[in-house]
């Protein structure tokens, strides 16, 4: 590693096209949208560089800032929710028989491998008014409704299908689905490398499984728990494909409304500030969680 | 050393465990008696450490029952065992203060903080790891961390306690000084300890009684001296210590004398009786520190063995000096193998053996066995 630093020549070359793809195509950009946050539209397609705060204060107002609040809460059930049910789902893989291991982490991945257009679609046919949920949830209502005449009782009232879509419950429902092997890959490997024989000492020593779970297995997975957290909240906060196809008028998120900036408000300097306010708050998490790690492996 | 009371605690029974084709535990009897140091010996995969799990209740027996205590374990789970184990790798909670670790299990009991922190103490103390309580596992060398795993098992107060191989992360010095510690600690406590190992140096200096194992089954329970003295099996006999086998057949077999005729080693007087088939396939075994060895015609005889008896004649192939014994390797003419110790009494030894010495080899009515199996 230290002899690949001193051989500087070979160093330049081989980093070059990396660091210039780095630098023309995420730097320059990000600087540009950067310095259009500081601007003022003047005319339909021009911007004008005042250098005025203005559009970072306009984003402070409270109709903003509630859709701001209202992200950071549909992302932070998101992770939650993500957590509660993928944590038993590493734990059941890591103690699964060693032969079906890759095959548990496969049918986690496999959502990975498939088109978020298409997953989210699948999902609109799952929750829509005369979806799979619906039809399923409508037999089970007939069934109900059938067992009670048949012991003399008044028929239940007619089904009235749930709506599923088009609401927040629909965009946390695909949000969790979306972002669950992010949460499910660290589990896994942290839960993974720990010594299996520190959960039998625990068992051994007079604890239940539960309290096992609580005082050796979450504390010893806590690395592995905050990656998951961090990993899972960012991309959630700033999700625009699942709101936009699955929510209604009032479950937009943040991601929404900058990209409506862009487009049809044609207001670029707004739309750059919002942007901007959410990757600072994407920073200050990832640094935080860097600070958490360096802690954790000083110790 | 404490009579111990010959009352079982553990009564292994008829206990078989199964994975997939292998049968890793094969029909196991055994008692092991409240108060004494057990060691299960053998070699690597013969099953120790499955049958220690099952003691534990990690593993569940495919056949065959287990009682401590006269209660039944089939249907009791490893947190409600009256055992504790220590394991292979210690399993120490990285995440916890050394007296955190100690004081684990007590917090799961309802035992209030005053004695908690009374009995770590005296736990911690009891291994000499006193004023360490506040430090991290990671700040620990192997000797004190595998401390950390006795204490934090011995504080629990179990009827038995489990070791699964303690001392082998250990260099040599240290495992010799924890095995007297731990024989010592047994002692102190009164608690039954079942150890596994396969190192029968350690087996032989700590045990009360050793439990040989090969294949998964019992090969032999004995003490250390029975085991060493009177192997019942040529597996027994090879595994503890050296020794020098050689085929043969009984060819006198009376109450007070025996004799065998080995066909690589001459006739075999034994001044005891032996009850073996006659004509049938036995082997004798010596062990090398009973032969006797001298310069070629210096020995007249020994005068409780038949003249032409227990005497060979070789050459010597090498030798190794270390330091409180010396080692060689007799070629007898033959061609067979023989080891020979002698102890290096003196300082210098007066009869100075070296390579390449022809040499009379001659032992003891006592010292031949004869095995059967
Ligand atoms: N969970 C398991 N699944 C399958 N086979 C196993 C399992 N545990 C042990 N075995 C097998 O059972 C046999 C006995 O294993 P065990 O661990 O009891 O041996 P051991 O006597 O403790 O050996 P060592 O001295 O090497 O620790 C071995 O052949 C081992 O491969
Ligand atoms: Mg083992």
């Amino acid at each position: 590693m230290e002899s690949w630093r001193l051989n500087k020549k070979l160093f330049a070359s081989v980093a070059a096209l990396p660091i210039s793809w780095l630098l023309f195509f995420f730097i320059v950009p990000l600087g540009i949208v950067w310095l259009y946050s500081f601007g003022r539209n003047a005319g339909l397609t021009e911007v004008e560089f005042s250098g005025t705060f203005a559009n970072y204060l306009r984003a402070v107002e409270p109709l903003y800032l509630e859709i701001f609040g209202k992200s950071v809460v549909v992302a932070a059930l998101t992770t939650v929710l993500c957590l509660v049910i993928g944590f038993p789902v590493a734990l059941a893989i890591v103690f699964a028989p060693e032969k079906w291991r890759p095959y548990l982490l496969l049918l986690v991945m496999l959502p990975f491998w498939t088109n978020l257009l298409i997953r989210t679609y699948a999902l609109i046919a799952v929750l829509r008014t005369e979806g799979y949920a619906n039809t399923v949830m409508s037999w089970g209502w007939a069934g109900a409704s059938g067992l009670k005449t048949l012991v003399g009782l008044e028929p239940l009232p007619a089904w009235e299908p749930l709506e599923l879509l088009y609401n927040n419950f629909a965009v946390v429902v695909g949000l969790v689905y979306v972002h669950l092997p992010f949460m499910v890959l660290p589990l896994y490997a942290a839960l993974d490398k720990m010594d299996k024989s520190l959960i039998e000492a625990s068992l051994d020593l007079g604890a239940s499984h539960w309290r096992t779970i609580n005082r050796v297995v979450v504390p010893l997975a806590s690395a592995g728990i905050w990656s998951g957290i961090v990993i899972t909240f960012i991309p959630a906060l700033g999700a625009y494909l699942t709101p936009d196809l699955l929510g209604g008028t009032d479950s937009q998120m943040i991601a929404n409304v900058i990209e409506r900036q862009f487009k049809r408000a044609n207001d670029w300097p707004f739309g750059a500030a919002l942007s901007f306010i959410l990757m600072y708050a994407t920073f200050i998490l990832v640094a935080i969680q860097s600070m958490r790690s360096k802690e954790g492996s000083a110790r | 050393m404490n009579q111990p009371e010959r009352q079982p605690i553990i009564q292994i029974q008829n206990v078989t465990k199964r994975f997939g084709p292998l049968t890793a535990v094969d029909k196991v009897s055994l008692d092991i008696l409240s108060g004494e140091f057990f060691v299960l010996l053998g070699p690597s995969g013969c099953g120790k450490t499955t049958l220690l799990r099952m003691l534990a209740g990690f593993e569940l027996p495919d056949e065959g029952r287990i009682l401590i205590d006269g209660v039944d374990m089939a249907k009791v789970p490893p947190n409600k065992r009256p055992v504790n184990m220590v394991f292979q790798s210690y399993a120490i909670f990285p995440h916890m203060t050394v007296a955190d670790n100690v004081a684990y299990g007590l917090t799961l009991q309802k035992v209030n903080k005053g004695e908690i922190a009374d009995r770590v103490n005296e736990a911690l103390n009891l291994v000499s790891l006193g004023g360490l309580d506040g430090r991290m596992p990671d700040q620990l060398s192997g000797g004190q961390r595998q401390r950390v795993a006795l204490a934090r098992s011995l504080v629990m107060r179990p009827k038995v306690l489990l070791l699964d191989e303690p001392l082998s992360a250990l260099d040599a010095k240290l495992r010799l000084q924890m095995q007297m510690e731990l024989s010592d600690l047994q002692d102190e406590v009164g608690i039954t300890f079942v150890t596994v190992t396969h190192d029968q140096d350690e087996a032989l200096s700590m045990a009360c009684r050793i439990g040989v194992m090969n294949k998964g089954e019992v090969a032999q329970l004995a003490t250390p001296s029975d085991l060493y003295e009177f192997p019942a099996s040529r597996f027994v006999a090879d595994f503890i210590g050296t020794v020098n086998l050689f085929e043969g057949q009984l060819i006198v077999d009376e109450p007070d004398r025996a004799v065998a005729n080995c066909p690589e080693l001459g006739r075999i007087y034994i001044n005891h009786g032996v009850t073996g088939p006659h004509d049938a396939l036995i082997w004798v075994a010596i062990r090398p520190e009973k032969v006797g060895m001298a310069k070629p015609g210096t020995y007249r005889g020994r005068p409780d063995v038949p003249e032409g008896h227990n005497i060979s004649e070789g050459r010597i192939k090498s030798m190794s000096y270390l330091g409180d014994i010396t080692l060689y390797a007799v070629i007898l003419d033959n061609g067979r193998m023989m080891h020979v110790s002698r102890p290096n009494i003196s300082r210098t030894d007066q009869e100075d053996f070296t390579w390449d010495d022809r040499v009379t080899l001659h032992w003891h009515g006592s010292s031949p066995v004869v095995l059967l199996a």
